[in-house]
């Protein structure tokens, strides 16, 4: 048994890709050590922005022999009168045995020759050398580089390979570089050359005294430190953020935190402006008070052993003062020009080449808000008066502050604030003001799956109705998503849609939505580009129902299976079949349905070979007088709970339609037991192809049970 | 309390600092090109050298103008024209970064007192159809080197790479020298009377006068003209290259050249004369022009792509053309220097003359 190590010494690697490649080295690792027969007994990695390692636990020092069968010519031609033959003798000289330790194998086909031979082991830093620059090169990158030969591909240039078997090097090289036993410390605190002098544990500690530590090592280092840093400042404590932290746990070899401060004036301009700055542009933490608001105070996580001098706080003040100051600048340099204003700037800025500006989608987007808000209101719902068609008027025209255009991922939230301080209408109520502001603030939102949705009535109709614009825009020029290719995020916006809907119970048809949105194109120059309706409404309709599978599976959490059987009975109305979906998932354990399932099935199976062969129903079903009981059952009961189950569909009472529907049970079992469908007479068979045709009407508009018949038992 | 000592480094003592600490490292040391350019990457000792198998180092201050960056001088961070000072190292040596840190010791920064990150920045510049990877440098917080690895330039990969090291020369003076407006960076302090130039006394005057030509002055019509007469310059040089020496062209030629007299027809230039420097100088040109047309927003939003493609086409053309002459240098020029062109393969003069621009 052996400790194995490999350690690739690179130049930085990027913080967003060490995590997922650390895991991949590893696994790979692991993988090869098991398809080797070399089975460690624990696998560690160990990663930093200069280094990705694996140490690999006991595993053997090579592999164990093996003893393997291998087959030789048939019997029938192996031995001529009991003596071998040709054949026979070169098998034996193949395997390296004796003619007559040769032994015979009955396989299906007859029986052969065979031999027994000891396959010997191999070494495992042989195989591992020799395996494992695969294995390295194979690693995925989001982007990688070439530095020395253009098909010899990394993150980043690779400078040092640790690569030993307990205390000798094994033999591997990758990219230029020969393994060896040098390791390399802290490129400041520690720059020099750091001998391991074996794999196993020896390693991290030895990179431990070079000032280089392991993630988890790192991250508790620096939640201690910005505690520390923290408690400095009376009452106050720093703003968790995991996804800072992630990225500042992989900047940093040895971490440590210092406290700065900033000129409380700053604390005027917009949390959210102070925030994006030193989170995104600085990667420094926020530190708040008890109750959440900003103190003038920031934290940053340094990669070295503290400030002793105090230079690198004093450093980090400077830039976060001019970043502060270019924001306030920016900010007092936008006031100088209306939103209002702004708007006729909006036709200089592009939406999308071939779908013009963001003038053009301005107008576009105002009047699918004022055609989703007159559906809206027509339902009863409260929508408050001039707000929308503002809001949706102002929505884009942040696009040409300075403050956007230095700060991309405030759109939306700079609008929203600079509309709350403007006058935008001497005639406007404040209150319309606010609301405005705060739709425009809100329009971008949900910004992900577990994204907050728009706070107002206003606000999710105005993200609805742009998003749908960009949807449909796309969509028209034949630009659906692909596979991973989804560069304008359709997907997450056609997911904030479903989910703004639900949210606010909205009741909008998709498939009308989308129609709409493409007419705003209607008299366009993209217009020349789209493609014909018909394949608009295909694709997007099916890009829909998916989204609104995404929702309800992986959102609510519905069962694939009543997903599927609710979708097959439509997916236009989000909010219908969510309330479809719940009503199907309380019944669905029920004996009844799954009786029925099997029943629709079977009706769906006549009826499509009816078709097949050419054989129409009825116009509709009609009492004959002759009809065996089973049928005027059947026929009876369509009529007497029809209308009723009709009246709770129409109320949306889908549990009781169902209910309802269940008890047709019997009545259904008993007609597809005496009564044959498919009959010589013309006239019967017709009518009772009608009979089946309007049953299954009145079971699959809720949901298509055969989808569950085969899940529940 | 200054971040490096008690007496920080001029703005000018930080360039000879640096190119000395470059030139010592073996580098050529060039001087700022003249033509307009809006990063030292544009400068042709980067964007040609870094094509083609030969080995360089160089180093070069590049004033580098972004008009649309212009502030009229208000703003104590942003340049109209700012400085870069560019070092270009092909192949990159294993150690580049470790020479890159102590070129920051060389200029007075002491890393044991200092937070160093190479945080991930990718470059791309699709106006030159280039692009590489690498890091911005983070010194205490701020940004001061542009750190690249570049993969293809002018479309085509390169082999061997270079590195591409871009520091930003007015963050790193005002960072030693610990002040909060660009303006106040101390450029020169003579050493007899200790009195004092400042970068606002040398360059307020740019940033003011260049930030109203840019924004308000500059005529958009005559520079739309510009723009056209330089590409419609450049593109005649280009197309005559590729008539001239395309292989099939080669082959063809050499063919009449034998079926005539020898004498009585002038040898056509040797194809290391042909001028693509100069194609590169227009196509440079009009990079500027658009930039300016851009910052007066005179460029709609349905051209703006397509002027971006144009100036791309011509440095892509560019690119693929010097590669090829610097292959064939040794075959062409070899002892047939003649500067008498063939009769019609002189680039076509247009009837209308180049205004002469900057005069």
């Amino acid at each position: 048994m052996a400790d194995f190590l490999l350690e690739i010494g690179c130049e930085e690697i990027p913080a967003r890709m060490i995590d997922a490649a650390s895991r991949e080295l590893r696994e790979r690792v692991a993988g090869l050590l098991g398809r080797e027969r070399l089975n460690a007994g624990e696998i560690t990695s160990f990663d930093t922005p200069r280094r990705l390692a694996v140490i690999a636990h006991r595993i053997p020092a090579s592999q164990s022999d093996v003893s393997e069968q291998i087959t030789g010519p048939s019997l029938n031609h192996s031995y001529k009168d009991g003596q071998p033959t040709q054949a026979a003798i070169s098998f034996a000289k193949k395997a390296g045995v004796d003619v007559s330790q040769l032994e015979k194998t009955t396989t299906p086909k007859g029986e052969y020759l065979s031999a027994r031979i000891t396959k010997k082991g191999r070494a495992a830093a042989e195989i591992l050398a020799e395996n494992l620059p695969r294995e390295l090169a194979s690693i995925y990158w989001p982007k990688n580089m070439y530095w020395r030969k253009p098909n010899e591909r990394f993150v980043r240039p690779v400078r040092w390979i640790v690569a030993m078997l307990d205390g000798e090097a094994i033999p591997l090289e990758f990219g230029g570089i020969k393994a060896r036993n040098l390791s390399r410390g802290h490129r400041i605190l520690a720059d020099r050359q750091v001998m391991i002098p074996r794999a196993g544990s020896a390693y991290v500690d030895v990179l431990r005294s070079a000032k280089v530590l392991g993630r988890a090592e790192r991250e508790q280092q620096i939640r201690k430190a910005l505690d520390v840093a923290t408690s400095t400042i009376s009452g106050a404590c720093w703003r968790e953020d995991k996804t800072l932290l992630d990225t500042v746990v992989n900047l940093t070899e040895f971490p440590s935190v210092v406290l700065g401060g900033f000129d409380p004036q700053f604390l005027q301009l917009p949390e959210e402006v102070l925030v994006t700055v030193m989170r995104d542009h600085q990667k420094y933490f926020a530190v708040e008070d008890a109750s959440g608001k900003l103190l003038p105070h920031f934290l940053a996580v340094l990669n070295t052993d503290g400030d002793s001098q105090g230079l690198i706080r004093h450093g980090n003040e400077r830039v976060l003062r001019a970043r502060f100051n270019d924001a306030r600048f920016f900010w007092e340099t936008d006031q100088k020009k209306s939103l209002l204003e702004r708007l006729d700037l909006l036709r200089h800025v592009t939406f999308q080449k071939d779908l013009g500006t963001y003038y053009e989608k301005t107008q576009r987007v105002q009047r699918l808000c004022s055609w989703l808000s007159e559906i809206i209101r027509q339902s009863g719902m409260a929508i408050r008066p001039g707000v929308i068609h503002k809001a949706a008027a102002l929505a884009k025209t942040d696009l040409t502050t300075e403050l956007v255009k230095e700060f991309t991922e405030l759109q939306g939230i700079v609008g929203g604030l600079y509309a709350r301080v403007q006058q935008l209408d001497s005639s406007l109520p404040e209150a319309t003001r606010f609301a405005i502001a705060d739709a425009i603030y809100d329009h971008y939102k949900p910004e992900s799956t577990e994204g907050d949705v728009p706070r107002s009535m206003e606000g999710a109709v105005l993200s609805i109705g742009d998003k749908a614009d960009t949807i449909a825009g796309m969509f028209a020029l034949g630009l659906a998503p692909s596979g991973s290719k989804d560069p304008f995020a359709l997907r997450r916006q056609a997911n904030g849609i479903v989910k703004v809907i639900d949210k606010y119970k909205l009741p909008l048809k998709l498939n009308e939505m989308m129609r709409d949105a493409r007419a705003g194109y209607q008299g366009s120059a993209a217009e020349r580009k789209f493609v014909d309706a018909a394949a608009f409404e295909e694709s997007t309709q099916a890009f829909f129902r998916e989204r609104l599978e995404f929702y309800l599976k992986d959102v609510l959490g519905y069962g694939y299976d009543v997903v599927n059987a609710v979708l097959a009975a439509g997916a236009d109305d989000v909010v219908d079949a969510i309330a479809r979906a719940e009503a199907v998932k309380q019944v669905m354990h029920m004996p009844e349905f799954a009786a029925i399932g099997a029943a629709c099935k079977r009706m769906r199976n006549i009826l499509r070979q009816a078709e097949e062969k050419g054989i129409k129903p009825a116009e509709a079903f009609e009492g004959l007088a002759d009809s065996p009981p089973e049928e005027k059952n059947l026929a009876a009961y369509i009529e007497t709970y029809g209308p009723r189950i009709e009246e709770h569909r129409r109320k949306k009472e889908y549990s009781d339609a169902l209910l309802l529907l269940s008890s047709a049970r019997e009545r259904v079992d008993a007609f597809f037991d005496k009564v044959m469908v498919m009959v010589e007479d013309a006239k019967v068979r017709a009518n009772r192809l009608a009979l089946l045709r309007t049953l299954l009407k009145e079971f699959s508009t809720i949901a298509d049970f055969s989808e569950i018949a085969t899940e529940v038992k | 309390m200054n971040p490096s000592s008690s007496n920080p480094l001029t703005f000018q003592e930080l360039i000879l600092r640096l190119q000395t600490f470059w030139a010592e490292r073996g580098c050529v040391l060039q001087q700022p090109y003249d033509v307009e350019v809006g990063a030292g990457t544009m400068a042709p000792e980067t964007f040609l050298r870094v094509l083609g198998p030969k080995a360089y180092k160089v180093a070069y201050v590049q004033p580098s103008r972004r008009p649309a960056d212009g502030r009229y001088g208000e703003n104590p961070n942003r340049l109209y024209k700012h400085m870069q000072l560019q070092v270009i190292l092909k192949p990159p040596p294993e150690n580049v970064q470790e020479l890159y840190l102590e070129s920051l010791s060389a200029i007075g920064i002491d890393l044991h007192a200092h937070d160093i990150k190479f945080e991930e920045d990718n470059w791309e510049a699709p106006t030159l159809s280039a692009w590489g990877v690498g890091w911005q440098v983070m010194l205490d917080g701020l940004e001061i080197t542009q750190f690249t690895y570049f993969q293809q330039c002018g479309g085509l990969d390169l082999f061997p790479i270079s590195a591409e090291l871009t520091y930003g020369l007015e963050r790193i003076a005002a960072f030693l020298q610990d002040v909060d407006s660009i303006y106040d960076i101390v450029w020169a302090r003579d050493p007899e009377t200790g009195a004092v130039v400042k970068y606002g006394d040398v360059r307020l005057a740019d940033e003011q006068q260049f930030s109203v030509y840019n924004f308000e002055a500059a005529d958009v019509e005559k520079t739309w003209k510009h723009f056209e007469l330089y590409e419609a310059e450049c593109k005649a040089l280009l197309d005559t290259y590729n008539e001239s020496y395309k292989p099939n062209q080669e082959q063809e030629l050499k063919e009449v050249e034998l079926r005539l007299d020898r004498e009585s027809i002038p040898k056509r230039p040797a194809k290391s004369r042909f001028p693509l420097l100069a194609a590169y100088d227009l196509c440079l040109k009009c990079s500027h022009l658009f930039n300016i047309l851009d910052a007066r927003g005179a460029i709609s939003v349905t051209e703006r792509v397509g002027v971006i493609a144009r100036v791309r086409a011509l440095a892509v053309g560019i690119a693929n053309a010097w590669v090829d002459q610097q292959e064939s240098e040794d075959d062409v020029g070899g002892g047939t220097m003649e500067s008498e062109p063939v009769r019609g393969r002189l680039p076509k003069r247009k009837a209308e003359k180049l205004a002469p621009v900057g005069s």
